[in-house]
């Protein structure tokens, strides 16, 4: 049983190793900004969760003890890196790509990036509230 | 066994920081910059949890549980930046 644990540890830690090696080589690697950012947010993600769950295997193996520290943090990673990602592709979207070049979104208005009083704040979404209530109205 | 699996864990990990560090110094633009800083912190939250499993004490979570909340907050900051001019509207 021992030995089943220890494949396992070794398993996750080489698999860990090898994803974050790749994503980070892929960051090096890849021709364009915005296929750069798959690299680091996919590959590199999973590779630091798996480090994370050999870690949570250890200590509940040789240690004795399960802690769900580590699973806490695995969760909070997964959570943020979509997130993370999808803000640095909004930026790149405002630096390199001009309001021309992009195809016109759904709907009436331009992309949120481009347009210079497009602010997602509570007031401004209440006021759109109020006009679409209204429209409805009529 | 499970020393070789840690050993090689931690030198892909060295290897991907380098890669990292590569992309901060030299990078074709800003945004490239903060995906660079962004991975770095994941990478370090590795190279914690791998140095804790190595010295085989439970005392580095705290560590990489606050590298996972500010490394978050400060690419968000960034990419609000770059983004806005502005971080809180």
């Amino acid at each position: 049983m021992e030995m089943f644990w220890d494949i396992v540890i070794s398993a996750l830690l080489v698999i860990g190793g090898v994803f974050g090696l790749v994503g980070s080589f892929g960051l090096v690697k890849l021709p364009d900004p915005m296929t750069r950012l798959h690299a680091p947010t996919k590959a590199a993600t999973l590779g630091v969760g798996s480090i994370l769950i050999a870690s949570m295997v250890w200590f509940a193996v040789k240690q004795g003890h399960l802690t769900l520290h580590e699973l806490m943090v695995t969760v909070f990673i997964f959570l943020t890196a979509p997130i993370t990602a999808h803000f640095i592709s909004k930026a790149n979207i405002f630096r390199d790509w001009p309001a021309e070049k992009l195809p016109k979104p759904a709907g009436e208005g331009d992309w949120a990036v481009h347009t210079a009083d497009a602010d997602t704040s509570e007031g401004e979404l209440a006021v759109e509230r109020e006009t679409e209530a209204a429209d409805k109205a009529d | 066994m499970i020393t070789y699996a840690l050993i090689f864990a931690i030198a892909c990990y060295s290897l991907a920081l380098l890669f990292n560090l590569y992309r901060v110094v030299k990078a074709p633009g800003v945004t490239d910059r903060v995906l660079a800083l962004d991975t770095m912190a994941v990478n370090a939250i590795a190279m914690i949890v791998l140095f804790g499993i190595w010295e085989g004490t439970a005392l580095f979570f705290e560590a990489s549980i606050l590298y996972a909340m500010t490394g978050f907050v400060a690419t968000v900051a960034f990419a609000k930046f770059i983004l806005r001019g502005d971080i809180i509207e």
